[in-house]
């Protein structure tokens, strides 16, 4: 297996131009989302979903960061993403095996084996994952699996002019993302934490392998203060797992079935 | 640019930026127009640089600036000049720089009165002529060459001096002391340009206003440096030449210029804008900034080359580009008996820039027209005259991707809609030509840095698309074919003569871009080799040479600006990376990166210095100065062309070798900037009688009516225009895409919640928006983005209009363009779309946009024209079509 | 086993993880289906890669171009150009669709006067008729010399706009062919 990879998205140094968004369209060849003035500040994505795997999140405070050196104001940005976790709900509620931990320690969708039943979407503690209607089936960010595999950086980190999407072997971006964390306390802006960097963090998920530096409560960013996988909430999880695989079963006789050729 | 250094491109690149101890971004919204060149400043930052974004609007720039400062539109150079006066009132300038390199002491003629003295005007103002008689500004004891009138100063977005007359300075004092010297000048023109001022003026609080003056004093000097970014933001006014001129002054006073992370860096907003002003599509220019010849003035080749051959600086060279490229064009035909062909070229009268084309249209002048790229109908100014233009032509070319609104402008445009004009009734034959795309052809842009890159075929063009290249020499082709039967008349030589012979490669005939290229760098006659660079052209006709700036991109034969040797193989400069003219520089004057002597003023900020060894100029750029002419090198006093440049002159396109802080000659509007409101403000001049640039271009027709100068009771507030990340000027690239088009879905105003409060406004319901011209329906975002500004105690609310949109595409909107008028720079005759005035009110009220060319849309009220210019200035001619400016350099159109 | 489009019944992974007793898919070698264990880049098919340049702002970041069977498969930034390191923004980032797209119209259209609609004409066709119409303007609306007697040589029937999206040599031709023809009214986007 190879090492975990992962992204760090450093809120810090993102400038909100989107062209995350773009690359994850251009490269995974998604549909739009509609064309919707959502009245949200610059941001008409609004959320993840089936055909948006990178979404830049807008937000106005009437507050400066500690960096502006004047002001009451500010804007942050931030590039959300599905998260990857260590414990991934998603996965964990997959009945058909159609998403799997890859050898890079992402979480992937097989198009060829979901049967967009739907179970993933609940269980996404971050609301990442969805289905696209056209099609039925569950969609979110794959790392870029099949550029990993031609070692290619995914195309999001690849484009991002500012440096804000990093993507690495995740032993080496934890640590540099501490010491980003340092240096902006040194540099007189304390508010600065790591997101989901480690299982310590946020035990819930047992770490994100696409964790994030922010500068504000998770809520300001529409993230959860504490996502938890579903089936780490059932006192029992053997027997919750011992469900769940009785459930994976039925489903994957169904999914032959009604599954159909979809790929 | 051009007047205040010689050349009109930016003077470093972004990725310079890196090396800057503060970056100042004014008159530019980075972040989001140029992402990928800020990464830059980014990292500028994190090195501990301080991020400085002068803008009327808290935009994506301006959040991860480390300073913020709102400015009323308009106002900058009051702003500048408030910096100026610091730097001179505290002595915060860098001395050795400014007396060695600037043109700070030479002396100004006795007759020269400034604003100062006369409420706004300088001297020689001619109240007939409607424009200055500028000899009054040049220095004490020199003659400007009187026969050669105005000369073309600047080109558009950027621009060239073209000629200056032997200027060089007979009096000077290297003290500053002089009353008359440029240095005491200056500092009485912006006596009164204090933070006071400059609070009342643009908005800004005085602290505000002196931590940036800190900020660039504190990192500027022999140790540090600082530079200014600008992009439309500053060239779209009626002073917009000026509000550059105020960064060039202080910029040459803080001694930034020429060394590492220093400079101005112009931000370019198309793939080629600064390709096509160099080889420009321009009516003043011919390639390389030689000027158009001017009907009244250069009636043959000697009478043209005498008035443009400067008998000082670098432009003593221009015989031999200007021949050079004759020879290019009419290859055998030019010989030296009958003057190159030079007779060949068309003249000019006036003033034929795009306005004036767009009028003469809209009046049935102009039968025919190519649309090329480009979509005024939606991305210009006043867009109902434009496409009333359009509707008076015969025929138009539209060559584009897909149909862009002025390519259906007969069918879908608002006062189809409204039902003012019916399809039937337009008369205009239009065609419609698909265009190939980048990755369809081979060619090079020319990039915001001067710097040409090769873009390589990938694949074939689908169906009938083809290039411009094959589209222009193919329609080539064909007209020497029809004419080559009346070859008789003189008229039709040029056709016969010029030189079309471009080999045909691929499955489409297409003609090589290569051997364009070839052609635009220069060869020598006899075998067709390519010459070295412009240093290796003659006036004698045996070389040729397209463009002469770009001379040497095709050197021996290979095509420097495909080179592609990655960054990380050759120092940040990346010299092996394509090709920048001139010459591969990549920092221009960057003989100012050294002191008097040839040294650089510190280790940290060094770049190009004296080898005393090998007694020639080197270090990490290519120096942009004769390399073997030692620092201690001084002309004799019968010196003529390039031999005038001493080892002192950093400049070397100026005639005198110096930056020039007092432009002596060259501009239009004044040697000085000086703050004008717009064409209509929410404010009377706050330092003159005089409210606007009285050199400013005007057109009186009922189809461009303009607001009162200010306080105009139907119009309170103040609009600004701009592009967003997500976009690309008139959308005719983006709107059509899904992936950016649901970026960025719908036109949008963006409001404070003050204005929002004041006018009933609501965040994501409707308003309506109106100018005299036009009235446009748009989204509105409310945002604390948006902040009123407090001047004189009132409050001043500014909007903010993006302009993407119109009737077509993936998402549509109305288009900003349809609310502003044309009135424009004297200088480089570019539009003022960054300040005027308009009013907004809640909700839907123009079910079928009305606009200035169906008639009047607001009540009318008492003419206040008067207030805009002093009696002594008065009311310049006017002309056909409306036209209203200067007597131009050959009378009026 | 089925290959990767699906096109015969594919045994279930999730049987094969049962099989396999890895029972979390926590090891995409077990549970993966054919088409994952087949999934690389499309970029690695290529058939050429060309060296390009973004078409829309002037920062001029450098793009490189993928082709497979004379078709575009890819676009993205050139890691090796100095201007951009690899980077694009949103619009460089959407190159491909740019060229690529639905919306590009590749027939010659022609809207007669007075017309309604567009009609499809041969690009020859439309070539002979742009020049005829071009040396009609030109000979009815020639300007020979001023009321001075200065020497013209023009014609101000004929306009042009357009130039700062395009490439030099194309500009460069633009040039010569209309300031031969006398055409001087030749305008870009750098006054826009």
């Amino acid at each position: 297996m190879a090492a975990s990879k992962g992204f760090f998205t450093d809120t810090t140094l993102c400038i909100g131009c989107k062209a995350c968004e773009v690359a994850c369209k251009q490269w995974n060849q998604l549909p739009d989302d509609g064309f919707l003035f959502s009245g949200m500040s610059y941001d008409n994505t609004v959320h993840l979903g089936g055909s948006t795997w990178r979404h830049v999140a807008f937000v106005e405070r009437p507050v400066p960061l500690n960096t502006q050196t004047d002001g009451a104001f500010s804007w942050l940005f931030s590039s959300d993403v599905c998260k990857h976790c260590a414990r991934a709900g998603c996965l964990e509620s997959c009945p058909t095996g159609a998403i799997i931990r890859t050898e890079f320690g992402s979480v992937y969708v097989q198009p060829d084996v979901c049967n967009g039943c739907g179970y993933c979407i609940v269980s996404c503690p971050f609301g990442v994952i969805n289905r696209r209607e056209e099609d039925g089936r569950a969609w979110k960010c794959t790392l870029c699996y099949d550029r990993l595999r031609d070692d290619l950086v995914p195309a999001c980190a690849k484009a991002c002019p500012t440096e804000s999407i990093q993507f690495g072997d995740l032993d080496e971006l934890r640590a540099h993302a501490k010491e980003r964390v340092e240096q902006l306390h040194e540099r007189g802006m304390p508010e600065a934490y790591l997101y989901g960097a480690s299982a310590d963090d946020q035990p819930g998920t047992e770490g994100l392998n696409a964790f994030f530096l922010l500068v504000d409560k998770p809520e300001v960013y529409n993230l959860p203060p504490d996502p938890v996988a579903p089936a780490k909430k059932v006192k029992d999880a053997w027997l919750a797992a011992g469900a769940a695989a009785a459930g994976m079963a039925l489903a994957a006789v169904g999914a032959v079935f009604f599954g159909g050729h979809r790929a | 640019m051009g007047t205040s250094f010689g050349r009109g491109g930016a003077t470093t690149f972004p990725g310079d930026l890196v090396n800057s101890d503060v970056i100042v971004i004014e008159g530019s919204n980075m972040a989001e127009c140029h992402p990928v060149a800020f990464r830059w400043v980014m990292q500028a930052r994190e090195r501990g640089a301080t991020i400085i974004h002068v803008d009327p609007r808290f935009t994506r720039t301006s959040a991860v600036a480390n300073l913020h400062v709102p400015i009323r539109a308009g106002s900058d150079i009051a702003f500048l000049g408030g910096i100026i006066r610091y730097i001179i009132e505290n002595e915060r300038y860098f001395k050795e720089y400014v007396v060695n390199y600037t043109n700070a002491p030479a002396i100004i003629g006795d007759d020269f009165k400034d604003t100062e003295d006369l409420d706004g005007v300088f001297s020689g103002w001619d109240k007939k002529k409607g424009k200055y008689e500028t000899r009054t500004w040049m220095y004490k004891d020199v003659d400007p060459e009187p026969a050669g009138g105005t000369r073309e100063s600047e080109a558009g977005e950027k621009g060239q001096p073209i000629q200056r007359n032997p200027i060089q300075a007979e009096h000077t004092d290297e003290t500053l002391q002089h009353p008359r010297c440029v240095f005491q000048i200056l500092k009485k023109h912006y006596s009164r340009y204090t933070p006071e001022l400059v609070e009342e003026t643009c908005g800004i609080p005085r602290y505000l206003f002196l931590k940036v003056a800190e900020a660039l004093c504190r990192n500027s000097g022999r140790e540090r440096t600082g530079a200014f970014v600008y992009a439309v933001g500053w060239t779209q006014h009626t002073v917009g030449v000026q509000y550059i001129r105020s960064a060039a002054i202080i910029q040459l006073l803080l001694g930034n210029m020429g060394r590492p992370g220093g400079g101005i860096m112009a931000l370019r907003g198309h793939a080629s804008i600064q390709g096509s002003t160099d080889i420009p599509t321009l009516y003043n220019l011919l390639p390389g900034y030689l000027p158009m010849p001017k009907a009244k003035h250069d009636k043959d080749l000697a009478t043209y080359l005498r008035l443009n051959t400067s008998p000082s600086g670098w432009w003593g060279e221009f015989p031999k580009y200007m021949i050079s490229m004759l020879k290019a064009w009419y290859g055998d035909a030019a010989t030296k008996e009958n003057d190159w062909r030079y007779d060949y070229l068309p003249t000019l009268t006036g003033d034929h820039s795009h306005m004036n084309t767009v009028v003469d249209m809209a009046d049935g002048a102009v039968k025919g027209y190519f649309v090329m790229g480009e979509n005024p109908a939606v991305g210009s100014m006043n867009g109902a005259l434009q496409r009333k233009g359009l509707r008076q032509l015969d025929w138009l070319v539209v060559r584009d991707f897909q149909l862009i609104e002025t390519a259906e402008f007969w069918r879908d445009a608002p006062e189809i809609a409204r039902g003012d004009v019916k399809t039937k009734d337009i008369k205009t034959e239009v065609f419609f030509f698909p265009g190939a795309a980048h990755t369809e052809k081979d060619g090079s842009f020319t990039n915001t840095q001067r710097m040409l890159q090769w873009h390589h075929k990938a694949v074939e063009p689908r169906g009938d698309s083809r290039s411009e290249l094959d589209f222009i020499f193919k329609l080539g082709q064909r007209l020497k074919e029809l004419y080559a039967n009346e070859y008789g008349q003189i008229r039709n030589w040029p056709i016969r003569d010029m030189t079309w012979d471009y080999p045909e490669i691929g499955p489409l005939k297409e003609p090589s871009a290569e051997a364009v290229l070839h052609e635009i760098n220069g060869y020598t006659v006899a075998d067709r080799k390519p010459v070295e660079g412009y240093s290796s052209l003659k006036d004698d006709g045996s070389t040729a040479c397209g463009c002469w700036i770009y001379s040497g991109c095709y050197r021996g034969g290979k095509n420097m600006t495909a080179r592609r040797k990655p960054y990380w193989e050759q120092n940040h400069l990346a010299p092996e990376w394509a090709w920048v003219w001139p010459h591969n520089r990549r920092i221009l004057y960057n003989r100012a990166s050294a002191d008097p002597n040839g040294a650089p003023w510190s280790e940290r900020k060094k770049l190009v210095w004296w080898d005393e060894q090998k007694q020639e100029w080197t270090g990490l750029d290519q120096p942009d100065f004769i390399v073997k002419r030692g620092p201690s090198h001084r002309p004799s006093k019968e010196a003529r062309g390039k031999e005038t440049i001493s080892g002192v002159d950093p400049f070397i396109m100026q005639a005198d070798g110096k930056g020039w802080i007092y432009v002596a000659t060259g501009l239009q509007d004044g040697p000085l900037p000086t703050h004008y409101e717009p064409q209509e403000s929410i404010a009377k001049n706050p330092l003159y009688g005089q409210q606007c640039n009285p050199e400013r271009m005007e057109w009186i027709r009922k189809d461009n009516p303009y607001h009162q100068p200010y306080d105009d009771p139907r119009f309170p507030y103040l609009i600004t225009t701009y592009r967003l990340t997500e976009h690309h000027t008139a959308g005719g690239m983006s709107r059509w895409l899904s992936w950016l088009s649901e970026l960025q879905p719908e036109m949008f105003c963006e409001i404070s919640p003050e204005l929002a409060e004041e006018r009933g406004l609501k965040n994501g319901e409707w308003a309506t928006i109106r100018t005299m011209r036009g009235e446009i329906e748009t989204r509105v975002l409310v945002t604390r983005r948006m902040q009123p500004l407090r001047i004189k105690g009132k409050l001043v609310h500014q909007i903010g209009l993006p302009y993407h949109w119109s009737t077509k595409g993936l998402v549509r909107g109305d288009a900003a363009n349809d609310l502003i008028g044309f009135v424009a720079d004297p200088n480089v005759s570019i539009q003022e779309s960054k300040a005027f005035t308009g009013n907004i009110e809640p909700g839907r009220k123009s079910k079928g946009r009305r606009h200035a060319t169906s008639g009047r849309l607001v009540k009318k009220l008492p003419s206040r024209e008067q207030d805009r210019d002093l009696p002594k200035v008065g009311h310049k001619p006017e002309s056909k079509h409306g036209y209203k400016a200067e007597q131009t350099k050959e009378g009026n159109i | 086993m089925s290959d990767h489009n699906g096109s015969s019944a594919p045994v279930w992974p999730v049987l094969r993880q049962f099989a396999k007793g890895d029972l979390f898919a926590l090891d995409g070698s077990t549970a993966g289906s054919s088409r994952t264990e087949s999934l690389a880049s499309r970029t690695k098919t290529a058939d050429r890669v060309v060296g390009s340049v973004c078409p829309y702002c002037a920062v001029g970041c450098g793009q490189l171009v993928y082709v497979k069977d004379e078709k575009i498969i890819d676009i993205e930034g050139d890691p090796a150009s100095p201007v951009s390191n690899g980077c694009l923004c949103p619009k460089g980032a959407a190159t491909f669709q740019l060229v690529t797209g639905s919306h590009r119209v590749s027939d010659v259209l022609y809207r007669r006067p007075h017309g309604t609609e567009w009609e499809k004409i041969p690009l020859e066709q439309a070539m002979d008729m742009v020049a005829e119409r071009v040396k009609r303007t030109r000979d009815e609306n020639w300007e020979d010399r001023d009321k001075d007697g200065n020497p013209l040589r023009r014609t101000m029937a004929i306009a042009h706009l357009g130039g700062a999206t395009l490439d030099n040599e194309e500009n460069y031709l633009i040039k010569k062919l209309f300031t031969n023809l006398g055409i001087v009214q030749v305008e870009n986007q750098a006054r826009i």
